[in-house]
């Protein structure tokens, strides 16, 4: 790095998938950039995804992001990296992101060199840590047990940039990781370079987002980081959009607990000498983050376990006398199902959502009396078994229609239903098991695999 | 007079900082009514504790952040996103009682 040369970073998307004007896209590319990233992935959609390896974002999307973003990058020789292929990182999850680019390879007639770097952790290393005592959990988060290591289906751990930076250095055009620390798919390759890891980190953060750090925001378009030797600039790609102060620090506060300090694989960004200056044409300037290693170098691992099977069943009352007294209604409901089945057991769990009440608050409504004209009740079965859960269901959904509460003048059915069939299997259900900090003791747990593509045909 | 909170702040919203946390921030309008709200400690943990109807333990973080003209609160989740229970699975529609705070 001569004394300050720019490195360009393209960020199409907030998340693979998620899409970006093709105008935009263009746009970033006219301005020659150094490296293409993209973000996959997010705990956000909740524990399913992660659990029952299938991707949150849409195949049809994803390809075609991806094939702006491949095409582009191999046939202009920028690196492109994706972190967090397939919404989650896991063994599946890449797999499911490599078919979509092979399949692009082929389409194309590309040929270039693809490191895809595996996130997973095996169930022994993190049970042997966990015996070890270098496994400590995040804040609010449980205690893991070896019992819920083992039912845990899949487990990731974020990588940091050290991963990609190998597979870069191996002259890899593509880089396809598993689960990743959202910042450092852009970060990787301008340290490698020698731009400052804080700054380099701190623009990844922002980017890892796209165009949602400009004003106004959007999760489907494109945004360009231009990393200097002592600040980075923030560009919007599109002429609806820019970055302000306001804009972009507002964007350091998003989804993090404190805004101050970031922690990551390996250390944290201080932000506390953090300045954001406006430089004109929608362009905001970042100087003073700086990277604080932290004593020993740990990964945050992330799993699911199933925990049962849901059934659910969507219905109304539009009933004054049934709104009036719905608290109570449901809660001799449950106490009448209750008393219907003797055998059952604790693992069986009703749940009534009640929109209009506090379907979206649930226990932190502090609303307690609102009244509405009309209710939604989602009856929820949450059992050991996808029988079990349709069972529930279905008895508590009839249960509650001819219910014959204190009052009722009503008498033909407390429910309007808007489908048939009125019951829905949602399938398995799964929670987090894993959410911790482990300490690898200094073991390599992660290396890439090159796959070389000649014309489109993956080389074997 | 005590004056409502959209007076003084123009985004009001709240995430997942995890699955484990909840988080909410008051981006003020200017510069003044940061510098107001910090000074006279108008969002501080007890309130905050009132506000949201939950113990003030479980309120993990408060940071106000310049930069932004922001105040961050951080709080435990009642449960792991997702977890059976669950209502609002990314955390974004939690900031209904923080539209009520007055000064």
């Amino acid at each position: 790095m001569s004394n300050n040369e720019e490195f360009r970073v393209l960020s199409p998307t907030a998340i693979l998938g998620y899409g970006f004007p093709e105008a935009s896209f263009k746009r970033g590319m006219e301005r020659k950039p150094h490296l293409i990233g993209v973000d996959a992935g997010s705990t956000d959609p909740g524990p399913y995804y992660l659990g029952a390896g299938k991707s949150f974002t849409d195949r049809a999307f994803v390809k075609r992001d991806l094939r702006f973003m491949i095409r582009e990058g191999v046939k202009n020789g920028i690196p492109v990296v994706v972190g967090t292929a397939g919404g989650s990182g896991a063994a599946p999850h890449l797999e499911w992101c490599r078919q979509i680019i092979v399949e692009i390879a082929k389409e194309e007639k590309l040929s270039f060199k693809m490191g895809v770097i595996a996130s997973d952790v095996s169930k022994d290393a993190v049970k042997k840590a966990l015996r070890e005592g270098r496994i400590s959990p995040l804040a609010c988060v449980p205690e893991v047990t070896e019992q819920m290591i083992d039912e845990t289906t899949y487990l990731v751990a974020q990588i940091g940039i050290e991963p990609i930076i190998e597979a870069l250095k191996d002259g890899c055009n593509v880089v396809l990781a598993g689960r990743c620390y959202d910042p450092a798919c852009f970060a990787a390759l301008p340290v490698m370079k020698g731009y400052s890891e804080g700054l380099a980190l701190h623009m990844g953060k922002i980017l890892e987002c796209a165009a949602i750090a400009a004003t106004p925001g959007s999760g489907a378009d494109c945004a360009l980081g231009i990393l200097k030797k002592d600040s980075f600039i923030l560009e919007a790609l599109s002429p609806k959009r820019k970055f302000t102060c306001e804009s972009a620090a507002a964007h350091t506060l998003y989804e993090k607990s404190d805004p101050y300090h970031l922690p990551g694989p390996g250390g944290s960004i201080n932000l506390e000498g953090c300045s954001f200056t406006d430089v004109g044409d929608g362009r905001v300037e970042v100087k003073g983050s700086v990277f604080e290693p932290t004593p020993k170098y740990l990964i945050k691992l992330e799993g699911a376990r199933p925990i049962g099977y849901r059934s659910v069943s969507i219905a109304g009352t539009r009933d004054p006398i049934m709104i009036a007294g719905i608290e109570k209604i449901l809660g001799e409901v449950k106490q009448q199902l209750k008393e219907m089945s003797p055998d059952e057991d604790r693992d069986k769990q009703l749940f009534f959502h009640v929109y209009g009440k506090n379907g979206v608050m649930g226990a932190l409504e502090p609303l307690q009396n609102a009244t509405s004209h009309e209710l939604c009740i989602i009856i929820e079965a949450l059992c050991p078994t996808q029988e079990q859960a349709d069972t529930l269901c279905s008895v508590a959904r009839s249960t509650l229609l001819h219910y014959g509460y204190e009052g009722r003048i009503s008498t033909a059915g407390n429910l309007a239903f808007p489908f048939s069939p009125s019951d829905i299997k949602m399938g398995q259900v799964f929670e987090f098991s894993l959410y911790h900090l482990m300490d690898p003791n200094g073991e390599k747990l992660f290396t890439h695999r090159i796959e070389t593509f000649k014309d489109g045909d993956l080389l074997k | 007079m005590k004056r409502n909170i959209l007076e003084a702040a123009k985004v009001i919203r709240s995430k997942n900082a995890g699955p484990y946390e909840l988080t909410f921030d008051i981006m003020f309008k200017n510069k003044e009514f940061y510098e107001m709200f910090k000074s006279q400690q108008i969002i501080n943990r007890k309130q905050m504790a009132g506000v949201l109807k939950i113990d003030e333990s479980d309120i993990l973080n408060l940071v106000w952040f310049a930069p932004a003209n922001a105040v961050k609160i951080t709080i435990k989740r009642p449960i792991s996103s997702g977890a059976p229970g669950e209502t609002d699975i990314y955390g974004a529609q939690q900031h209904a009682p923080l539209l009520g705070i007055e000064f």
